[in-house]
C-alpha cells in the first residue's frame, strides 16, 4: 500500500531559507542545503524549493542550490517560483530537480503545463494552486478562488475548475496552498482539499496551515490529500520528522519508516 | 566503472549523482561499444516505452544491451529501463527488447481513490534472495513513479512485488540481469544500500 508522503516546503530567497508568514514579513532563517540535508537524515519523504528571490539576476543561484542538493540528498524534489517557460523549467530538470513547479506562470500561462508535460513527462510537473476563500458567486460556485502574486491578484478563475483543467493539460500532481490558511498554523483547509481531491484523479498535495501533527491527519483522512505539505513546524523545531510520523503512524496512517 | 546507458532518458543524472556520492565510478554513456566493453550496466530511464526504443534503436544500444546480457555483463534496470528489457510494453504498443520474457501492462482500476501514475513511497516484499537485495529489509520502503508495470511471463523472474490495487513486480531478474520498476537513486538510503549491492555484484545468480 502507497504510503501518505509528508513533504517539506523551503522558501529560498537570495540563495538563503526563508518562511513567508502570509506572504509578508519574510525572514531569513537558515541554508536551504544544509536544512534540506538535515531533513532528509530525518526521514522527510520528499521536499519542495520556491525560489522567492525577487531579482531576476538572482536565479542562478537557485540553480546552483538544486545543484548541491541533487549531490547530496536521494529523495524527490521539486523546484518552483519564477519558472516561465520549458527552458526555465528544463534547467531545473537537468540540475537535479526530479520535478517543476508551476504556479502564477501556469495561470497567466495554461499552455506552459502542456509543453512542460510533454517535455519532461507528466510525473514531473506539479501546478500548484494559491486558493482565497470568496463568497460563492456564479463566476466562483465553489466559493474557491485561484489568486496569484501571493495572494494578491484575484484571477476569476474557480480553484475547482482550475484544478481539473491543470490535470487535462497534463500537470502530473497538484498542490492546493490556501493562502487563508497558510502561516496560521491553525490546521489545512480540510474541505477545500477534500474538494479538489475528490475532483481529480492526480495525487492532492495539502498546503498551508499545518502547525502540529494533528493537523497533517486531518488532512490525509478526512481532506483525502496523497501528502501533505509542512514548514514552520519544522523550520523552527517545534517538532521533528519523526515525531510527526510516529504520530502518524500510531493513528493508523501508512508512513514511510526511517 | 559502471556505464550508465544514455538514450536521453530523465533520471541518468540523477543515478550519476547517487553514484558520485558512493564513491562508485561510473560514466553516461551513449556509445554501444563502451555499453559492450562495460564492467558493469545500469540501464535507467523515465519517460515513455516506444519513445525510448527509438532512441535506442537510432544508437544501436539495443543490440550492445542485448550482447552486453548474453556476455553475463551484470546489469541493472531501472523503471522504464525495467520495463523495456520486457518483450512488450502496451505503452505505445511497442515490442521491446525481450531479454526477459514478458510484457509491460497499464494500471487500471475501478477505485478511483487508486490515482494513476503510481507516485510514491511504497513497500516491496521479497519473494527471493538476490545477492543485490542482501540488505534490504523486509518493510524497506522505495520511491515509484509510474503508469505501467511489468509482468514476466515466468513468476520465476518475480524477486519481489509491490502492492497497489494489485500485487505486481518491482523487482525482477535473469541471471545476471536485475531490475527494479522503483527508482533506488531516489529512494533514500535503502536506495543507495541497493545501488551499492549492485556494484559489488558479480552477477552471478542461481534462479
Amino acid at each position: 500500500m502507497l504510503s501518505k508522503r509528508i513533504i517539506s516546503c523551503l522558501d529560498v530567497r537570495n540563495g538563503k531559507l526563508a518562511k513567508s508568514v502570509k506572504f509578508v514579513n519574510t525572514k531569513d532563517i537558515g541554508d536551504p542545503v544544509v536544512t534540506a540535508q538535515k531533513y532528509y537524515e530525518y526521514g522527510i519523504d520528499e521536499l519542495v524549493f520556491y525560489d522567492i528571490t525577487a531579482s531576476s539576476d538572482n536565479r542562478n543561484i537557485m540553480i546552483d542550490v538544486v545543484s548541491e542538493v541533487a549531490s547530496k540528498i536521494f529523495i524527490p524534489f521539486s523546484v518552483g517560483g519564477g519558472l516561465r517557460t520549458v527552458e526555465d523549467c528544463t534547467k531545473v530538470r537537468l540540475a537535479g530537480a526530479e520535478k517543476i513547479n508551476v504556479n502564477t506562470a501556469a495561470v497567466n500561462n495554461p499552455d506552459l503545463i502542456t509543453a512542460a508535460s510533454q517535455t519532461l513527462g507528466a510525473q514531473a510537473v506539479v501546478l500548484s494552486m494559491d486558493v482565497l476563500s470568496v463568497p460563492v458567486s456564479s463566476q466562483i460556485p465553489s466559493g474557491y478562488q485561484i489568486v496569484t502574486h501571493g495572494g494578491r491578484t484575484q484571477t476569476g478563475i474557480d480553484a475547482i475548475e482550475w484544478a481539473k483543467k491543470g490535470e487535462k493539460l497534463g500537470a502530473g500532481e497538484l498542490v492546493v496552498n490556501s493562502i487563508d490558511a497558510d502561516g496560521t498554523k491553525n490546521g489545512y483547509e480540510i474541505n477545500l482539499t477534500r474538494m479538489i481531491a475528490d475532483a481529480v484523479s492526480i495525487p492532492v498535495i495539502a498546503s498551508g496551515g499545518g502547525g502540529k501533527p494533528q493537523h497533517l491527519y486531518e488532512v490525509l483522512t478526512e481532506g483525502h490529500a496523497d501528502a501533505a505539505l509542512i514548514a514552520s513546524m519544522l523550520h523552527y523545531g517545534e517538532y521533528t520528522v519523526k515525531q510527526i510520523k510516529d504520530y502518524l503512524k500510531q493513528r493508523g496512517i501508512k508512513i514511510r519508516s526511517t | 566503472m559502471i556505464i550508465i546507458v544514455d538514450y536521453e532518458a530523465g533520471n541518468i543524472t540523477s543515478v550519476k549523482r547517487a553514484l558520485d556520492y558512493l564513491n562508485i565510478p561510473s560514466k553516461i554513456s551513449p556509445d554501444p561499444d563502451e555499453v559492450i566493453n562495460a564492467e558493469r550496466i545500469i540501464f535507467p530511464g523515465v519517460g515513455h516505452a516506444a519513445a525510448a526504443m527509438k532512441v535506442l534503436q537510432q544508437r544501436k544500444l539495443d543490440t550492445a544491451l542485448k550482447q552486453a546480457f548474453l556476455k553475463g555483463t551484470p546489469i541493472l534496470g531501472i523503471c522504464i529501463g525495467t520495463q523495456i528489457i520486457l518483450s512488450h510494453s502496451e505503452e505505445g504498443n511497442t515490442n521491446c527488447l525481450g531479454l526477459i520474457d514478458g510484457e509491460c501492462l497499464k494500471f487500471s482500476f475501478n477505485d478511483k481513490s487508486l490515482k494513476i501514475p503510481h507516485i510514491g513511497w511504497n513497500s516491496i516484499s521479497i519473494q527471493k534472495n538476490h545477492p543485490v537485495l542482501k540488505s534490504i529489509k523486509p518493510g524497506d520502503e522505495f520511491y515509484f513513479v509510474h503508469s505501467y508495470y511489468p509482468n514476466p511471463s515466468d513468476s520465476k523472474s518475480v524477486l519481489a512485488v509491490c502492492d497497489y490495487g494489485i500485487t505486481f513486480a518491482a523487482v525482477i531478474a535473469k541471471t545476471n540481469l536485475i531490475a527494479t520498476q522503483f527508482h533506488p537513486e531516489k529512494s533514500g538510503p535503502v536506495g543507495l544500500k541497493l545501488l551499492t549491492g549492485f556494484s559489488q555484484w558479480n552477477g552471478s545468480y542461481a534462479e
